[in-house]
């Protein structure tokens, strides 16, 4: 049994966590938070990408640093914990992970090398409006390689070079990869978490390559939300940690009725469920973890579980956070809201618990049945 | 990261799986949950272990042991899982009581009781709660007072309350006050006991779900040896936490049915929109969250094992277990009931499905959420012990046990 980290990835993980404490403090968040004009930190960015992380579950062949997706879950699992404004998960958890899946070898050498580089950034465009999509509510379309339609909310759609996008085509559903350099008008949305922006895109002829067999854009935008929902799992568990921390070292210091808020026992419980869930959390998130590095076929099931746990323990910390902390918690000023924000933009960008739960049960019911 | 065993742990397997294969009993006997017709069969499958040196595979050798590692322990207890074993009436000696005489008793009396408690041949009680005390053990009444002879020895009166097993119990561990006038963690006394004294009367308590796994045990004019002393008198508090430090180990988490058995009732079960309950979209989330904290747990014992495996101390993420299992319990048995709707209210075996399994859940995991550390009192313990979180404000750190204040 070894169930855990590497020495190596702990290493690298370590090494994350001092490169983000010195580059993404919450000032930096903070600067995107408030300047309506700013989408993201570019020199965040840009650091990062020399860091290699853009890259480093890319093959070296493509420019990337060719380590595993256990390693990407480590620095995932650091950003979270910062709030780091930067498109990293639409651009490597969603575009290179899925031109990795179903990419030819064209596309991989044309897109691979410049994400690592920090030269691409992705987003992936597949809602139309409230609810969840389907294929027979799917609108946008595409003919003779052009895309028309509307995609609203799109993550970082303000600020992508390429989107995935999913669309009909002869009447079916497909996934396709645009190059967002023509054919679409962007217009920015107001959205809960201006850290991370989004925009509405009009499609009017964009050039469209379909990735994967036509009529397989649903099955294929499963298998990268369930290489995306791992990796976000990973963020979800960092920012969890981080709202635990918050609220013990307010408690330690607040007092109320002449000693710690965090002697009462209506704190210490609440903390307490915090640890449980995160825990609980966590160890999806591992086990998310091994069947994306292992490309195991319980893969769908155990990102699933990873996805609806650590999105129930980042809502639960993050709002129990700002319960602990009181009036000053509820404060523009105190970094709580931030995590709030966060836990909101993480729980529903790849789709709502509400949707995996369902999506975890159809699995169980057919392998039950097996 | 992977689930493989590494080869040594593989060989150790092999080698358990063989022996079991071998050894183990081919077919069950019922378990009555209080240790009455299944003793025979429960003692003679500990003393086959114990021969082999598979009864307490951490013990060192001198012991009976095999001086092994707790992993291989769990790989046993994997192992053994897979055949139909009777229960085990032995884990609160083994786990607790036995140790807590190795650790404190002379090297006569830790001679006297390893053996045969090892083999299966001996049943330990561990006396601590009391009717004023269940989470609070520092509480306790029942006294022991010196005899003014000079023989040193000791009578002990009073009563204890939800010791399990003492129905069968041969010897049992006692915290007992001894300083009235010093404060309550200061004037606790450890003995051990031997059930069969006559002024020693065993009552089973009646317990909610039916069944009687309990008991009352009182004491009345107990006449024990100081040599059954176990630590300093007065210092039984320290000697009672090397007790406890085993009991979370000991007390096992939940079990009965969960979320696949949900699963496979709801398939046949009409549920309110006429279509079988598993197609109920509140039902299925649930079943969702329910598969997500077992699987939680499970990835969790994967991780606690991980840090076996390599030497360490497991972290405090172990602390959480009983905790989620048994509120899932309850609340998984209940949601079982309310698919059955009307039909919910049959217990009867015959009719209920899976035998009654849900409606046992139902009517055990109260029990549950108490013994071995309550909800409440696990908490607690993570948030002190692993938070780091002050403790609670005692009112009752200085003041002589005889002025503490008494409710119920």
């Amino acid at each position: 049994m070894n169930f855990d980290f590497s020495d190596d990835q702990k290493f690298l993980k370590n090494e994350a966590r001092k490169f983000l404490d010195a580059n993404c403090g919450t000032a930096k968040v903070r600067k995107v938070l408030d300047d309506e004009k700013v989408a993201y930190d570019a020199g965040l960015w840009t650091a990062v990408a020399g860091q290699g992380w853009l890259g480093a579950a890319i093959p070296e062949e493509y420019g990337g640093l060719g380590l595993g997706h256990l390693e990407l879950c480590a620095i995932a699992e650091e950003l979270g914990r910062v709030v780091a404004p930067i498109p990293f998960a639409s651009t490597v958890y969603f575009l290179a992970e899925a031109v990795m899946l179903a990419g030819s070898d064209a596309q991989k050498a044309a897109l691979l090398p410049k994400i690592a580089a920090g030269e691409v950034i992705g987003c992936v465009a597949t809602s139309e409006g409230p609810g969840v999509l389907n294929a027979a509510g799917l609108q946008a379309s595409v003919a003779g390689g052009k895309l028309t339609g509307v995609k609203l909310p799109v993550t970082d759609g303000d600020i992508a070079t390429h989107a995935l996008v999913i669309a009909k085509e002869n009447g079916q559903p497909g996934l396709f990869l645009v190059d967002l350099s023509a054919g679409v008008t962007r217009d920015a949305l107001q959205t809960l978490d201006p850290t991370r922006d989004a925009a509405r895109l009009t499609f009017a002829g964009a050039p469209a390559e379909r990735l994967g067999a036509p009529g397989e854009g649903f099955a294929l935008l499963e298998q990268i939300m369930d290489r995306a929902a791992v990796l976000l799992a990973f963020e979800q568990c960092g920012g969890a940690d981080r709202c635990l921390e918050m609220a013990k070292a307010y408690a330690m210091e607040r007092y109320a009725f002449g000693r710690v808020i965090a002697s009462y026992q209506a704190i210490k419980h609440k903390l307490a469920d915090i640890y449980i869930k995160n825990e609980l959390a966590r160890s999806n998130a591992y086990y998310g973890a091994w069947a994306l590095n292992t490309d195991a076929p319980e893969l769908p099931v155990a990102a699933s579980a990873a996805r609806i746990a650590a999105s129930e323990a980042f809502w639960f910390a993050s709002k129990e956070n700002i319960q602990t902390h009181g009036g000053i918690g509820f404060t523009w000023q105190i970094d709580a809201h931030l995590y709030y924000r966060r836990s909101r933009q993480l729980s529903l960008v790849a789709g709502a618990p509400r949707v995996w739960k369902e999506r975890l049960v159809s699995h169980l019911e057919r392998r039950n049945a097996a | 990261m992977d689930f493989n065993d590494t080869p040594e742990e593989a060989a150790y397997r092999a080698e358990v799986r063989a022996w079991l294969e071998a050894n183990a009993p081919k077919s069950a006997v019922a378990d009555d949950g209080e240790g009455g017709g299944s003793m025979a069969a429960s003692k003679a499958w500990q003393a086959k272990k114990a021969a082999a040196g598979y009864a307490c595979i951490t013990w060192p050798k001198e012991w009976g042991g095999q001086g092994g590692n707790p992993l291989q322990q769990v790989i046993f207890n994997q192992e053994e899982a897979n055949h139909p074993i009777p229960p085990n009436p032995f884990t609160i000696g083994l786990g607790m009581c036995v140790p807590t005489v190795a650790t404190f008793a002379d090297a006569e009396t830790k001679a006297r009781f390893v053996g045969p408690a090892l083999r299966g041949e001996e049943i330990w009680c561990q006396l601590f709660s009391e009717p004023s005390g269940g989470s609070d053990v520092a509480a306790a009444r029942t006294k022991a007072v010196r005899v003014d002879d000079g023989s040193g020895d000791w009578i002990i009166d009073g009563q204890k309350v939800w010791t399990t097993g003492a129905q069968f119990s041969n010897f049992g561990i006692v915290v007992t006050r001894t300083d009235m006038d010093a404060p309550k963690h200061k004037g606790m006394t450890m003995f051990w006991v031997d059930m069969s004294d006559p002024g020693i009367e065993v009552r089973p308590i009646h317990q909610m779900s039916g069944g009687s796994g309990f008991n009352e045990v009182f004491f009345t004019g107990v006449r024990v040896k100081d040599s059954q002393r176990l630590g300093a008198v007065n210092d039984g508090w320290k000697v009672s936490l090397v007790t406890l430090m085993n009991e979370r180990l000991a007390v096992g988490g939940a079990s009965g049915a969960g979320w696949s058995q949900f699963m496979e009732a709801a398939r046949g079960i009409t549920g309110v929109d006429g279509r079988p309950a598993l197609k109920d979209q509140a039902l299925r989330e649930k079943l969702a969250d329910w598969y997500v904290q077992a699987e939680g747990l499970k990835h969790t014992r994967n991780r606690t094992m991980t840090a076996l495996s390599r030497g360490q101390t497991p972290g405090p993420e172990s602390s959480i277990g009983k905790v989620v299992a048994a509120t899932q319990m309850q609340d998984l048995g209940n949601e079982a009931l309310e698919m059955l709707d009307q039909y919910g209210i049959i217990s009867d075996p015959e009719l209920a499905p899976l035998r009654g399994a849900f409606h046992a859940s139902v009517m055990s995991s109260p029990g549950l959420r108490i013994a071995g550390g309550t909800d409440e009192i696990l908490r607690n313990i993570i948030a002190e012990r692993v938070l780091g979180l002050p403790g609670d404000i005692r009112v009752d750190k200085d003041v002589a046990f005889k002025d503490l204040p008494t409710g119920r």
